[in-house]
Order: C-alpha cells, then sequence, then structure tokens
C-alpha cells in the first residue's frame, strides 16, 4: 500500500513495512534536542543515564544572554549536563548558538529521513528538511533522551502542491497567512509540501512554511525532498542519509494547489492566525510602536535580505521601534558580511544577538499595555509578547519593515518599487 | 469500571486555561488550584476525585505545558472528548491521565451525570439515559502508561532518572 512522506519515515523508523492513519509507531529517535527551557526548574530531573550522547544536541535559545537569574540558573544546568555527558553538539551562549530550529537546520542535524525530538513546540520546522518533528512535552524529551525512543500516533495527510512564484514582495509568511485563512486548522492532520514551485522556494521559505504548521496545530509537516535540498544537506553535514519520498498514489485526506503568484501579501489581526487574516490593505494605516523582525520562522538571511531592501536608505517612522533578531549568530554574521545589518542600522533598527527574545516576550522587545506591533514571527497570541492589552499584527519581513518606515501597517509593495538597492 | 461525576466543557478547551501563562512557573501543585480559573472561577474547590470531564471537539489545543498534570493534581478521574489535541493527549499519556476520544460524548451527558467508563468494553454508559457509546481505544503500551502513572515513574524504576517525591 502507498504511503505518505510521514507515513514512510515513520514506517522505517519503526521498523514497520507500513503506516496508516490510526497506527501507533514506535520510533528509534535520530537525534534528541535541548533547549535551555529544558533544563528549567519546573521541568528537569536529574538524568542519570543518556542512551547515546552523539545523538543528542543542547542548544541555548529562549533567553539569550541569561536575562535574569532564572535564565542564568537554567543555563548553568545545562552547561552541567552537556559537560557530565559530554555532549558534543553543545550550542552556548557564543558563536555558535542560535534558535535550536535554525541551528538543528543550518548544521543539517536532521538528516532527510530521520526521526527528531524536541520539546518546542516549533520544532516541526525540521520537516523542511524532510524529517519527521513535532512539539513533545518535556517528559517525551527525558524518554528519548535516556531510552532513544518516542511514540507517534498516526494523523492523516493533507497535501499542499505549490506551483509559480512569488510575485515582489510577497513571501512564504504570506502563504503560510493565506492557508491559516483558507483552509483553517489542521489539527491532529500531517501537512505535505511539494510541486513545481520548489525549485525557487528556498531553503529558509520551506522552513518558515513549516515551523508555521504549528501554528496550524499540525502534527507534522514537511516538505517532499529535491536537489535544492539534498545540496544544502551535503555541504552542512558529511552523514549519509536516505530522503524519503511519497507514493504516487499515496492516499491524502484532501490535496490541494496554490499558485504562489497569486498570492499578495497578507495580515494576521491581533490573537489568532487562524480565519483571521487579510489582505494588507485591509489592514493599512493602523498605527503601530513596535516592528518585530525574528524568530526560528522568519530571522533568516533571506529575512534580512527583504528588510534591507526594504530599508535601504529610508529612516524608521519617529515614535517606531524596528527590532530584528536573528536566528541564529551565523545568520548575524553572514548578515553583517552582505551589508544588511549596516543598512539595518542605519535606517534606525535595532539589530540584536540571536535569541527567541521578543517572540515569546522574554525579553529585547517586550511590548507594553495597550501598544501595537507587527511581527514577522511565530504567534501572535493575546499577550504572547507582553501585556495582554497589546494588540499584534503579524505580517511578512517585508510588510513589517514598509509598516516600520510608514509609521503605520503599510503594504511593502510601494517600497519595493522604489527600493534604493 | 470506573464511574465519575460528570463536569462538561466545550470545544477548543485550550492548555492556557487548564494552565495559565502566569504559572508556568509555579509548583505543580499552585498551578493545580489555577485550573480553569479565567472560565470556570471556583471549580477547583468543586472538583471531587474521581470526576470526569467531558469535552468537545480539538480538547487540550495549544502549547506543550503539563496541563494534564494539573488536572491529574486536581483528582480528576478520567476525560472523555469528541476529539483531543495531539499534544495534550501526549501529555496524558506522560502524567498518567486517562484521556479518550469519544464521538458523540459532548451531546450524551449533562453537567452533573453519571459517567461509567468500562476499558475492558472501551464504552461508556450515561445511567440516567441508560444509554452506551462507543469510546475510541488506544494502543496497549499507551494505555498501561497512562494506567501507570505516566512515564516518570517508569523512567525512575529503570534506574534512568533520579527518583524524586511525586509530584
Amino acid at each position: 500500500m502507498a504511503m505518505t512522506i510521514i507515513e514512510k519515515i515513520l514506517a522505517r523508523a519503526s521498523g514497520a513495512a507500513m503506516m496508516a492513519p490510526g497506527d501507533l509507531a514506535v520510533v528509534d529517535v535520530d537525534l534528541t534536542v535541548m533547549i535551555d527551557l529544558s533544563f528549567s526548574g519546573s521541568s528537569w530531573r536529574e538524568v542519570l543515564k543518556v542512551h547515546d550522547p552523539d545523538k543528542v544536541a543542547v542548544v541555548f535559545d529562549h533567553e539569550v544572554p541569561a536575562a535574569n537569574r532564572e535564565s542564568a540558573a537554567m543555563h548553568a544546568r545545562g552547561r552541567e549536563f552537556a559537560r557530565r555527558f559530554g555532549i558534543k553538539r553543545f550550542h552556548d551562549v557564543g558563536p555558535e548558538q542560535g534558535i535550536s530550529h535554525v541551528v538543528v537546520a543550518e548544521n543539517a542535524y536532521c538528516l532527510p529521513g530521520t526521526v527528531m525530538a524536541c520539546s518546542d513546540s516549533h520544532t516541526c520546522s525540521a520537516g523542511a528538511l524532510n524529517c519527521v518533528a513535532r512539539g513533545l512535552g518535556a517528559p517525551d524529551l527525558l524518554y528519548a533522551l535516556t531510552t532513544g525512543q518516542t511514540w507517534f500516533l498516526v494523523g492523516e495527510t493533507v497535501r499542499y502542491d505549490l506551483s509559480g512564484r512569488f510575485a515582489e514582495g510577497v513571501s512564504a509568511k504570506d502563504l503560510f497567512l493565506h492557508i491559516a485563512q483558507n483552509y483553517g486548522d489542521h489539527a491532529n492532520q500531517n501537512v505535505e509540501f511539494g510541486g513545481p514551485a520548489l525549485p525557487h522556494l528556498s531553503i529558509d521559505a520551506r522552513r518558515t512554511l513549516t515551523t508555521m504548521g504549528a501554528e496550524l496545530s499540525a502534527e507534522f509537516a514537511t516538505f517532499e525532498p529535491d536537489d535544492v535540498l539534498i545540496d544544502y544537506v551535503k555541504a552542512r553535514n558529511p552523514a549519509p542519509f536516505e530522503p524519503q519520498y511519497p507514493d504516487p498514489d499515496a492516499a491524502y485526506l484532501r490535496r490541494e494547489t496554490i499558485a504562489l503568484d497569486r498570492l499578495e501579501p497578507m495580515v494576521a489581526l491581533p490573537d489568532k492566525v487562524i480565519r483571521n487574516a487579510v489582505p494588507v490593505g485591509d489592514a493599512a494605516g493602523e498605527p503601530i510602536h513596535q516592528a518585530f523582525i525574528g524568530s526560528c520562522a522568519n530571522g533568516t538571511l533571506d529575512d534580512f535580505a527583504i528588510a534591507a531592501k526594504v530599508l535601504a536608505g529610508r529612516r524608521v517612522a519617529p515614535g517606531v521601534r524596528l527590532i530584528v533578531t536573528p536566528g541564529s549568530q551565523a545568520i548575524l554574521r553572514e548578515a553583517l558580511k552582505a551589508g544588511y545589518v549596516e543598512i539595518l542600522a542605519e535606517a534606525g533598527a535595532v539589530v540584536t544577538n540571536s535569541t527567541c527574545g521578543a517572540c515569546v516576550g522574554g525579553h529585547m522587545g517586550v511590548v507594553g499595555p495597550n501598544e501595537v506591533c507587527i511581527t514577522a514571527s511565530t504567534r501572535n497570541f493575546k499577550g504572547r509578547m507582553g501585556d495582554p492589552s497589546a494588540r499584534i499584527f503579524m505580517g511578512s519581513p517585508a510588510t513589517v519593515a514598509a509598516s516600520a518606515i510608514a509609521g503605520v501597517i503599510a503594504d511593502p509593495g510601494e517600497y519595493m518599487k522604489g527600493a534604493n538597492w | 469500571m470506573i464511574s465519575g461525576r460528570v463536569w462538561k466543557f466545550g470545544d477548543n478547551i485550550n492548555t492556557d486555561l487548564m494552565l495559565p501563562g502566569p504559572y508556568l512557573y509555579r509548583t505543580p501543585a499552585e498551578q493545580a488550584r489555577a485550573v480553569f480559573q479565567a472560565n470556570r472561577p471556583g471549580w477547583v474547590d468543586a472538583v471531587a476525585k474521581g470526576d470526569a470531564i467531558v469535552g468537545g471537539f480539538n480538547y487540550g489545543m495549544g502549547s506543550s505545558r503539563p496541563a494534564a498534570r494539573s488536572l491529574r493534581n486536581c483528582g480528576v478521574g478520567f476525560l472523555l472528548a469528541e476529539t483531543v489535541n495531539g499534544l495534550f493527549f501526549r501529555n496524558a499519556v506522560n502524567f498518567g491521565l486517562l484521556v479518550f476520544e469519544c464521538p458523540g460524548v459532548a451531546s450524551a451527558f449533562e453537567e452533573g451525570d453519571g459517567a461509567e467508563l468500562s476499558i475492558e468494553r472501551w464504552s461508556v454508559r450515561n445511567p440516567r439515559s441508560g444509554k452506551s457509546l462507543a469510546v475510541t481505544p488506544v494502543p496497549e503500551m499507551l494505555l498501561s502508561l497512562m494506567r501507570g502513572g505516566g512515564v516518570l515513574p517508569q523512567l525512575e524504576a529503570q534506574g534512568l532518572i533520579a527518583p524524586q517525591a511525586a509530584d
């Protein structure tokens, strides 16, 4: 019987010939990723044995550098764990640090066709690299770390075939908002992306989409492998791997085609993303206090490039704070070399180090009472980025950059046309 | 057979309602005192050991926070819903809370009804109406984790994590 990508990877990892919706897959985990929050006092338990330290990565990301005594204690506990068990893939505060999902991708720790465990809800990000990965609970992580296994209940899969290319000023975030608006949530379902648009979609763009799978309530979000992915992985990790393709006659719950060239910039209105997005024109003119570009979804080099393109030779409006946070320190260095950081800083943006930071309302850009923020990050839940009375709109990095210049929510189209690039 | 008194909740009951954000770094006992404080203040004083929750669709949507532990610590004996969110279900298994899907359950029970759950027969009966419904079976491995108090006692027993007083 034919299988989808997720069914194939789960069958392989569990040693079963077949996987179908409703089945339980007990699988060997190829990579367990611990983040700084894994070592927080309320979820950490003293580990006596690690199944295989070479299949573990420790990446500090939620509050980096430590923002307060609690995060400092969490980091200290993580360092001690990494030392005690000899974890080689340890990304402490410093040059190799970044948001875990970004670090895992840029080092290709998660190889195509494999299974990854991490307790952050945006772990589905690794699906861009053709992995089985989803957010787990803290005890699941301890189980995977100590036994080398975890389990998944297999859900049905929705397939999106992407065609064409994005128009200028339109990007993966707009595609996500289009899906959330038109198809609603995907609770207990898998999402699979493929189609003729793939050669034109960078790994950065794919990661934006799979990361946002969490906001669709999807179990897994994954991409069909192609040459772009295989070259990306080979350039970063010499280990052999076997990408998994869907069978041509795989059974999908639904199959949808989306023409990328017909999409337009979208904005999600405050508090939720599901069936709550509008074309940017419908929200345009809303005055803002803060604009944010960052997170595991939108702190990529692509995002820096587009923000720089919009902001080159322009200024952030008076009274608006534009905060830009790279997904990793490696991205920050690339953005420096490419000249993007200079352009952003000249325009009046605050460029921070890599951290989850403002996206999770932790530090470096927390919003105050009754403020309005437009964000290119992961979530716009009430209270997510700070005070519960703040209103959080969500858009693409281009839309956020254009809005920072205008001082109100703005369509990036006109800024792209006259870009001083 | 396990029987419990029913508390009814609707669709899309999220993890933040069961474990509000400001309580994330508090102790499990303090977290258990905050369950449903936004949508049903006073519930934690009214719920009794062994009571049952009957919910609607996508019960437990939201984050990976251990909301299931709070329900268990409030004394909830079992939870039946039309559909259960995948991540909440994982945490129910992890922390040893009996949580099952049961199509039709939301309309078959009223608040205060009794619910008689038979895991052996995968059914639940409402003694007031006399009607029974099929409960969707879960795999044996997950059932035994749920019944055995979750994964942490198992990891302790195997010497993989250090023992700690139950939380």
